[in-house]
C-alpha cells in the first residue's frame, strides 16, 4: 500500500509511469452506439480518480471494464502490470484484487450483514473463519455500522447497506477500488455518511476510481478528475483546474448546468 | 364361485350387508401399498431435485454444449408422456438392454426402474421452476459475487441457486404433489404401489367400486395436503426480503 496523500496540488497531474491501472486505447461498441471511444487513462497507485459526466457517455461502462464485468472490443487493461485475463480462474483471482461498490449496493439479500463480508475471505482468500469473522467486524466498525452486524440487507438503511458494501469489498485486502455511482441510489440525507468513508479511504491511501455526480466530492478527495461524454475522455485536470478553469467547451456547458442553478 | 386372493370366499350379499363397509378393506395390505407409494415419491422427489438442479445448473452455464444439452433434455423429456418412460425403462433399459440397476428381485428392479423414470420426467420440471428462480435474482447479486472474484461455480451455489430456491418453494411443492400422484404410473410395470393395488380391488369388490375410489383418493389427500400446506408455509418463511 503506497502511502501517497490526498492532497490538491495545483498544476498538471502527472500519472506515474507504471500506473496501477492502464487502459490503452480501449474501445466498445453496445451495437451500433460506440460507447468506449480509444479510451487511454493511468492511474498510478494511490491516487483518486473521479470520472464525471453526463449519463450515458459511458462513465459507468468504463468503471466496469475495469474489472472485466464488460467486456471491451479492442484495445489492452492492465492492472499491477498484468494484462486482463479472459473468463476463468485467473479472472477470478483478479478481480479478487479489485474491490467494487454498486450503484445499487448488490449485497447478498439472503446473507447476514456479517455473512457479507465474510463471505470473499473465506470462499476466495480461504482465510480461517474466526480470522475473516474478527477482520469483518473491524472493517463494520471503521465504516460504522457495527451494531448491524447480524441484520440481513433488506433491514438496513440505504447508507448503511452502502458502507456494509464498501467494507465486503475491503475486506479482501483490494489493490483498487472502483465505485460505479455509490451515493445515486441513495436519499439525500443518506449521501454524506457514505461519502464520508469514501473520504476516510481516499485519506488513508486507497487507489480509488468512483464515478460520480458529488462534485463536492471531487473537489475534496479527488487527486485528479477525468471528464467524459459520447463515449470519449474529453478533459483531465486537477479537481481545482477544472471546476475553476474548465478548458473544453463541452465540459464548460456540463459544468453550468450542474453548478448554477 | 368368486374368491379374494387369500382363497376366502366372498361372502353372500345377506352377509355383507351386516358387514361395516369398509371390512372389506381387511383382505387388503393398503397401508403396504401406500408404503410403496410414500417411498416412491420419496425416492424420486430427491433425485429430481438433484437431477432438475444440475440441469438448471447446465442450462444457465456459460458452456455452450451444456446449454444446448440442457435445452434438449428439457425439451424431450417434458413433452413425452410419463406413461412412455416408464414402460421404456421396463421394456427397453431392463428387458431389452439388460440394465438391472444393481439387480435384486424382478421386485426390487421394477421399483428401481420406476424410480428412474420419475426422476428423469420430473427433474425437467424441477429444473424450469428453478430457471424461473434464477431470473427472479437480480443480475446484480452475480456482478456482486464475481466482482469479490467468486468462480461461476461458486457463484451459482452460493449466491444464485440459495436465493432462486426460496422464490420456488411453492412452485417445487406443485411438482412434488404431481409427482406423488404420477407415481400411480408405475403400476404399468409391475411396481405394488397403491394404484395397482386398486385396480386389483376394483377387480374384486366390484359392488363397493365407489368406495375403493374414495379410498385411495383419501389417501393421496393424506399424502399430498399435509406436503402442499407444509412448503406453503415454508415458502413464507424462507422467502428473501430486497
Amino acid at each position: 500500500m503506497s502511502n501517497v496523500s490526498v492532497t490538491k496540488d495545483a498544476g498538471r497531474p502527472e500519472p506515474a509511469p507504471s500506473g496501477l491501472v492502464v487502459l490503452d486505447n480501449v474501445n466498445k461498441h453496445f451495437g451500433a452506439l460506440h460507447v468506449l471511444q480509444d479510451i487511454d487513462l493511468t492511474i498510478a497507485r494511490g491516487e483518486v480518480v473521479v470520472v464525471i459526466g453526463p449519463s450515458g457517455s459511458g462513465k459507468s461502462t468504463l468503471c466496469r471494464t475495469i474489472n472485466r464485468l464488460e467486456t471491451v472490443d479492442s484495445g489492452h487493461i492492465a492492472i499491477d502490470g498484468k494484462p486482463l485475463p479472459a473468463e476463468g480462474k485467473e479472472l477470478a483471482r483478479l478481480r479478487a484484487d479489485v474491490g467494487m461498490v454498486f450503484q445499487s449496493f448488490n449485497l447478498f439479500a439472503h446473507k447476514t450483514v456479517l455473512d457479507n463480508v465474510m463471505l470473499g475471505q473465506l470462499k476466495v482468500r480461504k482465510t480461517d473463519k474466526q480470522q475473516a469473522e474478527q477482520k469483518a467486524r473491524a472493517l463494520l466498525d471503521r465504516v460504522g455500522v457495527a451494531n448491524q452486524a447480524d441484520k440481513y440487507p433488506a433491514q438496513l438503511s440505504g447508507g448503511q447497506q452502502q458502507r456494509v458494501a464498501i467494507a465486503r469489498a475491503l475486506a479482501m485486502d483490494p489493490k483498487v477500488m472502483l465505485f460505479d455511482e455509490p451515493t445515486s441510489a441513495l436519499d439525500p440525507e443518506m449521501i454524506n455518511e457514505v461519502l464520508e468513508v469514501m473520504q476516510q479511504l481516499a485519506r488513508d491511501g486507497m487507489t480509488m476510481i468512483v464515478v460520480t455526480h458529488e462534485m463536492g466530492f471531487a473537489r475534496s478527495a479527488a487527486n485528479r478528475v477525468v471528464f467524459m461524454a459520447d463515449g470519449r475522455i474529453v478533459e483531465e485536470a486537477t479537481p481545482d483546474q477544472f471546476f475553476s478553469n474548465p478548458r473544453s467547451d463541452r465540459a464548460k456547458d456540463f459544468l453550468s448546468k450542474i453548478l448554477h442553478h | 364361485m368368486p374368491s379374494r386372493p387369500d382363497g376366502t370366499p366372498l361372502p353372500s350379499n345377506e352377509a355383507r350387508a351386516r358387514e361395516n363397509v369398509f371390512d372389506f378393506l381387511d383382505q387388503y395390505d393398503v397401508w403396504e401399498a401406500f408404503w410403496v407409494t410414500i417411498q416412491l415419491t420419496l425416492y424420486s422427489a430427491v433425485g429430481s431435485l438433484v437431477w432438475g438442479t444440475a440441469l438448471a445448473a447446465m442450462r444457465v452455464s456459460p458452456v455452450p454444449v451444456m446449454r444446448a444439452f440442457g435445452t434438449l433434455y428439457i425439451n424431450t423429456v417434458r413433452n413425452t408422456p410419463l406413461t412412455v418412460i416408464i414402460v421404456a425403462t421396463s421394456l427397453g433399459l431392463y428387458q431389452t438392454l439388460g440394465i438391472e440397476l444393481g439387480g435384486g428381485t424382478s421386485k426390487d428392479i421394477s421399483f428401481k426402474l420406476a424410480v428412474l423414470g420419475l426422476i428423469a420426467y420430473h427433474a425437467s420440471f424441477v429444473c424450469e421452476s428453478l430457471r424461473s428462480g434464477i431470473n427472479t435474482v437480480p443480475v446484480g447479486q452475480a456482478e456482486a459475487a464475481r466482482a469479490l472474484g467468486l468462480g461461476f461455480f461458486q457463484v451459482l451455489t452460493l449466491i444464485v441457486l440459495p436465493q432462486a430456491f426460496r422464490s420456488v418453494v411453492a412452485p417445487l411443492a406443485n411438482v412434488l404433489i404431481a409427482l406423488t400422484k404420477n407415481t400411480t404410473v408405475a403400476a404399468a410395470i409391475g411396481v405394488a404401489e397403491a394404484a395397482l393395488l386398486m385396480k386389483e380391488m376394483v377387480e374384486n369388490e366390484s359392488d363397493v367400486i365407489f368406495l375403493v375410489f374414495a379410498v385411495f383418493a383419501f389417501g393421496f389427500i393424506l399424502l399430498t395436503l399435509p406436503a402442499g400446506l407444509l412448503l406453503g408455509w415454508v415458502s413464507k418463511r424462507v422467502a428473501v426480503k430486497r
